[in-house]
């Protein structure tokens, strides 16, 4: 934790010297007198996926709520572009770009599909109507069907409420909302846990479009070859420290179970 | 679902899809439609009386509190609210109408401002209520209904306020080229929050709220004001409806209104509001007002006791929540 490298990412890193897109240093995180983060470490470059694992009760969650904003940290610095931030909200993390699609999925049923990604956000028509708070549905409903072309996501119509569509719809429609608005980086916490396989392989082409876009994509995940396959680097957390930061083409699913569980003894270094 | 999801979408696929949205959407609407003109050609023949003038008129004017106090219930459904309290309420902003005119000599405009004044106050502490003690809706708004009707019979010591001029009918027995002015007033009302509801940002933001609360809150909407604002709206209209009814009967009572919110609530369920919050629409709650007031009009000339109304009313209810949850199951299942 103390004077963790930030040149020595990994290789296919953009010139060295230009700060990780988002970065995480030394975060404690307290519940009463429960120390759920003990000064992790944590960081994203630009254009890359990442895969956060950890056992159950490492913090994963706790991480992302941090970087997310939904806890600020007790102790410790996040930065974004290399730049000191301070989330006390969640809406000041996606301010920062930084945009999070949480297990729950934050999705109003209710709304259609169009709704639903320009959710606080929405286009209000131009001149006094608009300040009245009149929409604009028709550039609302273009543009989000633009937006998901672009990502490749399928459903059948924008106008459609989000309660008609398949599960696998709906998380494809969450994980391209945050993607639309996030400038920096997509944080997804477990995307396709409650996804069947043609389903996830749905999301999963979703992130990668969002990846070659230059998006930076964070993935929480307790499926080690679904990491091994998106992922370009998987860090590990363990007991509230990050236990070692791997590429995910030079290692096994055995050696990322290893450093979950810290059966090697050894921890591995970054790189 | 994967395998029909991995096939490219047909354009008949669509077309269903499309359809099957549009009717699922409408399906109380129309039901509600349907019995509402089953009733009235039932109650033209059952009843000699039904179909004269004066009974269209009165239920005219019936239907226009019920309706403009059914639309406030609607917002306040759709943020998976509920609003308990809209009978003692629209009492209260009755009476204080009445007596500004009575005591203090105040035009009718400006009693009604009155009227509209205490109905945003009660919405503003139910929707304080609500968002800042975070007391449930239900138990909120139970409390104000407690406190509402409290302050009304304490003003009044529980007596009528009568000696009002005439033209204090107005607003209940007027009328513009035979159309009763509290119709005239509830159309402008229903298209007003028809259009905010289905065209505006705040409309938007009233149904993420019920729909998904956690949601609207992540989105940034800043759910507490939003909330409030909802309230007191509702509130506002309340109070314009307890005006109406005072102006009907030509004074303020201080028991209008006891168990109006069953009338109100039963409106706006069977026009396809539903309790879960996110859905129902200006339009329905409208048909749902007519059939509530037809109900009671049809039961008062057909000589069925008050109690057995209350029988009807009750049976609506559960009826059109029993819809409201099959159809959502329905709707559910499939994703």
């Amino acid at each position: 934790m103390d004077a963790a490298p930030t040149t020595t990412v990994g290789t296919d890193q953009p010139a060295a010297g230009e700060p990780p897109v988002l970065e995480a240093r030394g975060i404690v995180k307290r519940f009463g007198h429960v120390e759920a983060l003990r000064g992790a470490d944590f960081t994203v470059g630009k254009g890359e996926v990442v895969a956060l694992i950890g056992d159950n009760g490492a913090g994963k969650s706790t991480l992302i709520k941090t970087l997310s904003g939904v806890h600020p940290p007790d102790e410790g610095e996040i930065r974004v572009g290399g730049r000191p931030v301070h989330f006390a909200t969640p809406v000041d993390a996606r301010r920062a770009g930084v945009e999070t699609v949480y297990q729950d999925l934050a999705v109003a049923d209710d709304l259609s599909v169009a709704a639903n990604l320009y959710l606080g956000r929405e286009i209000l028509r131009s001149g006094p109507l608009g300040r009245l708070g009149l929409l604009d549905k028709r550039a609302m409903r273009q543009g989000a069907a633009a937006a998901l072309a672009e990502l490749g996501v399928r459903i059948p119509r924008v106008t459609t409420p989000i309660a008609m569509l398949s599960g696998g719809q709906r998380q494809c429609v969450a994980v391209a909302r945050a993607i639309i608005w996030a400038t920096n980086v997509v944080i997804l916490d477990e995307p396709t846990a409650a996804l069947g396989v043609v389903q996830t392989g749905r999301v999963l082409d979703v992130v990668r479009r969002a990846r070659d876009a230059g998006m930076s994509v964070v993935l929480v995940s307790h499926n080690m070859p679904q990491v091994l396959e998106i992922a370009d680097r998987v860090e590990v957390l363990r007991l509230g420290r990050r236990a070692a930061r791997l590429r995910a083409d030079e290692v096994t699913t055995d050696d990322l179970v290893a450093a979950m569980t810290g059966s090697t003894g050894a921890e591995r270094d970054e790189r | 679902m994967s395998a029909a999801e991995a096939t490219a979408e047909p354009q008949g696929g669509a077309l269903n899809d499309w359809l099957r949205e549009r009717i699922s959407h409408a399906l109380s609407e129309f039901t509600a439609a349907t019995a509402l003109v089953v009733l009235f050609i039932a109650l033209s023949f059952a009843s000699p009386y039904f179909l004269t003038a004066d009974n269209l008129f009165n239920i005219g004017a019936q239907t226009a509190v019920i309706a403009i106090i059914a639309t406030a219930q609607t917002m306040v459904i759709i943020t998976r609210g509920i609003d308990l309290s809209v009978g003692s309420v629209a009492a209260l902003a009755g009476v204080a109408g009445a007596m500004v005119v009575r005591d203090l000599g105040f035009p009718l405009l400006a009693a009604t401002a009155v009227a509209i004044g205490v109905g945003a106050l009660a919405g503003l502490l139910n929707g304080l209520l609500v968002t800042v003690a975070r007391i449930p809706p239900f138990i909120a708004t139970l409390g104000t209904m407690s406190v509402g009707r409290g302050l009304v019979f304490i003003m009044t010591g529980a007596v009528g306020v009568y000696g009002l001029p005439r033209s204090f009918q107005l607003l209940g027995n007027g009328e513009i080229i035979g159309i009763p002015f509290a119709v005239v007033i509830t159309a402008v009302v229903a298209v007003g929050v028809a259009f905010l509801l289905s065209q505006t940002r705040f409309g938007q933001y009233t149904y993420a709220m019920g729909s998904n609360l956690e949601a609207a809150r992540r989105s940034g909407i800043g759910v507490g004001r939003h909330l409030t604002y909802v309230y007191v709206l509702a509130g506002v209209l309340v109070g314009l409806g307890g005006m109406i009814a005072a102006s009907r009967v030509n004074s303020g009572q201080p028991n209008y209104g006891i168990s109006l919110e069953l009338d109100v609530i039963a409106a706006a369920v069977i026009g396809g509001a539903s309790l879960f919050g996110g859905q129902g629409r200006i339009v329905g709650t409208i048909i749902g007002a007519f059939l509530i007031a037809l109900v009671r009009n049809g039961a008062v000339l057909l000589d069925i006791s008050i109690h057995y109304q209350q029988v009807i009313v009750g049976l609506i209810i559960w009826a059109a929540v029993y819809f409201d949850q099959y159809r959502r199951r329905r709707l559910e299942s499939r994703g």
